[in-house]
């Protein structure tokens, strides 16, 4: 296999509140993406997804831990030459696109903001050259170039956001519930659009949702988080077929299917962290074949798989 | 679902249009509607379908640019003294529905929690709030009521959490609140706006499952708007899609989810993200609804549709029966179109439902 894109090594990303008082946002993380493949990350809100994209993008310092990527350390201080790197190969898309795209900027200028930052048009014609491009790739048109932000409905904005992560044309995007506002009918055309652009340019997506049901269409390989923690990992097949962790049961259980007969006499499973008895930090990973990890003690381990 | 159930609400020929710098949008186009006592009614569509702005007119909660081009609103109710009365929601001022209707004998539950909360009171003085307005309660018997609700909206340690500021709970527990209030006044109709669209699936479900079981105990009937399949499935007994400003496909849920009728019916039913299957790809419906500011010729859906025909671009489809309470506006239904099926797909994939029907059997 390939080397990986991105390696996060036990990542912690703390938030001090108070003297007395700190925030483990992120508890000991570690996955790796590989080049031109969508890693997917869940869990509900509060559980740290959208901490561990601003580590990786480097928003923050993390506490602890260690990443690489593209091959060289990012976790401490950069040199200006590793972070001219990191600003252009890591692109980020932001769940609502209204309060992530300048309002009072032409959507001209919002794709092509990149462009202007790094210097990568070499005349206002190329520049408008790939503003259009870019434009069309995601199912835009060119005219669309002089609109504001708030003329677009909310999939279109998100298109936006898109083409201006792409204009650079970056390894990694990290997405970050970039479809959780959306229609269901409109995630699709934006999952699917997302999965054409990777098809195309080979860019690698760390996609960030508090679901499961999208997640199963775009994602390789899928990480489950929960109270800072990665409770379950394994490829998409591994998670979907054989989920272990009572987390990520509960987590699929949730999802409502579009069959009323079934879904009139099915309860949800319902997972009290507090009630459970089960306490992550005392938890390790434990491989249940493949890819497959869950975070669990040796005996909860054998109880939820049944060996025991 | 009896045959004999009583109609609560009838929505007749609704029609809306709102006044804009731009020009005029036509947001509702004539919208029939019916919901019976003790049932849920979905309501699905699009963003901008006009799910909200229906069940708005039904509250007076219109915004001051609208314009009601035309229809009824027919409420049922029984009054103080046993009295079966029938009046028409759209005629009475927003005065009258204030002291009588909404937020009493209908009450309704938005997407966000904090739109309906004042972040400056406590939760237990927001749920009593009504109870003093409307049903002339003591603060003793009012306190003893609020509490019970926040233990029936399963909100724990109810006695401790009725000093709380809405900004001390979460989301979830937010939502409960509001419905607690919703709930406070013994309402007949609980409208539900999207409640759990922003919320996480694991709280939705807990909601969902909450609204449900108050349904049986309090004999509500419920009318659920929500863009999500899955939910209305979980939901409703009815379901009414939405396109453009008209009801286009109104059935059962088995009918509506089974046997749909509809090309955007099939299409909204592609696009569900289905946990079952290896494929790779979504399907999605192409495009986007039209734009309301210019009056759609013929089938507002016709842009969209894979099927559409000459007619379609011409003339506006009427209603077709498919069965008792099964109604679709598509020309394929038409005696004189072709034989038009399904895409394969969506057949394959309501054989696996079915299939799975039967495993619970
Ligand atoms: N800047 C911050 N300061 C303090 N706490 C934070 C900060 N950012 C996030 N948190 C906390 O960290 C936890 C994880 O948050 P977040 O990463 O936003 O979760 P998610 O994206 O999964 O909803 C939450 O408890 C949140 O309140
Ligand atoms: N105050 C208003 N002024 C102009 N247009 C409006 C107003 N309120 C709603 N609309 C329009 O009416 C249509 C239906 O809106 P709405 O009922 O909110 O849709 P839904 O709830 O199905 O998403 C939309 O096109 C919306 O833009
Ligand atoms: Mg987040
Ligand atoms: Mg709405």
């Amino acid at each position: 296999m390939s080397q990986p894109l991105l390696k996060v090594e036990n990542l912690q990303q703390f938030f001090p509140i108070s003297r007395t008082y700190t925030v483990k946002a992120v508890n000991g993380v570690s996955f790796e993406i590989y080049p031109g493949e969508t890693y997917g990350l869940v869990g509900e809100s509060g559980s740290g997804k959208t901490t561990i994209g601003r580590s990786i993008i480097r928003l923050y310092n993390p506490t602890g831990g260690k990443l690489t990527f593209n091959g060289r350390d990012i976790t401490g201080k950069m040199d200006s030459d590793t972070r001219a790197m990191l600003r252009k190969e890591m692109q980020m898309i932001f769940q609502d696109p209204m309060a992530s795209l300048n309002p009072r900027k032409k959507v001209a200028d919002i794709i092509g903001e990149g462009l202007d930052i790094h210097h990568r048009a070499s005349s206002r014609n190329d520049r408008a050259e790939q503003i259009s491009e870019m434009l069309k790739k995601v199912g835009l048109s060119p005219e669309h170039a002089a609109r504001y932000p708030h003329q677009f409905s909310g999939g279109q904005r998100q298109r936006v956001g898109i083409a201006r992560a792409l204009i650079m044309n970056p390894k990694l995007i990290i997405a970050d519930e970039c479809i959780s506002a959306l229609d269901v009918s409109i995630q699709a055309q934006v999952v699917n659009l997302m999965k054409d652009i990777q098809e195309e340019t080979g860019c690698a997506y760390l996609f960030i949702a508090h679901d499961l049901s999208m997640v199963k269409y775009i994602s390789d390989r899928i990480g489950v988080l929960h109270r800072g923690y990665m409770v379950e990992a394994g490829t998409k097949k591994e998670i979907f077929a054989n989920p272990i962790h009572p987390y990520t049961k509960s987590l699929l259980s949730a999802i409502p299917y579009p069959n009323p007969e079934v879904e009139k006499r099915r309860q949800s499973i319902v997972y009290n962290y507090a009630a459970s008895g089960i306490d992550y930090a005392k938890g390790t990973e434990h491989s249940a074949g493949g890819s497959h990890t869950v975070l669990a003690t040796d005996e909860e381990f054998a109880a939820w798989t049944g060996k025991q | 679902m009896s045959e004999q159930s009583k109609t609560i609400l009838d929505i007749r020929n609704l029609d809306i249009s709102f006044k804009t710098n731009a020009g005029i949008v036509h947001a509702i186009r004539g919208v029939n509607l019916d919901l019976c006592k003790g049932e849920t009614v979905a309501i699905v569509g699009e963003s901008g379908s006009g799910k909200s702005v229906t069940m708005k007119a039904a509250m007076g909660l219109l915004d001051s640019n609208a314009i009601i081009n035309s229809g009824e609103i027919l409420f049922t109710y029984t009054d103080e003294n046993g009295a079966e009365q029938t009046v028409d929601l759209l005629k009475m001022s927003k005065k009258q529905l204030r002291q009588n209707f909404n937020g009493q004998r209908i009450a309704m539950v938005f997407q966000d929690p904090m739109t309906s909360l004042d972040p400056t009171m406590t939760i237990g003085k927001q749920i009593m709030e009504g109870m003093f307005l409307h049903k002339n309660m003591d603060k003793k018997a009012a306190r003893e009521r609020a509490i019970e609700l926040l233990g029936l909206v399963g909100i724990p340690d109810a006695e401790k959490r009725f000093r709380n500021y809405p900004h001390q709970l979460s989301g979830g527990m937010r939502q409960r609140v509001v419905i607690a209030i919703a709930l406070s006044a013994d309402p007949d109709i609980l409208i539900c706006d999207e409640p759990t669209t922003a919320l996480d699936v694991t709280i939705q479900a807990r909601i969902l499952e909450l609204i449900m079981d108050i349904q049986k105990k309090m004999k509500l009937s419920v009318i659920y708007i929500t863009h999500d399949l899955g939910v209305v499935a979980k939901v409703a007994d009815y379901v009414d899609v939405m396109y453009a400003g008209k009801i286009v496909e109104v059935g059962n849920v088995n009918e509506i989810f089974y046997e749909p009728k509809h090309p955007y019916t099939w299409g909204l039913l592609s696009a569900m993200p289905d946990l079952d299957t290896d494929d790779d790809r979504l399907y999605s419906i192409p495009g986007s609804p039209p734009n309301l500011l210019h009056e759609p010729k013929g089938d507002a859906f016709a842009a969209r549709n894979q099927f559409a025909m000459a007619i379609d671009e011409k003339a506006d489809p009427p209603l077709f029966q498919v069965s008792r309470t099964h109604f679709a506006a598509t020309w394929l239904l038409h005696p004189d179109a072709p034989k038009i099926e399904m895409p394969k797909e969506l057949q394959a994939r309501l054989e696996r439902a079915r299939k799975e029907v039967e495993k619970f059997k």
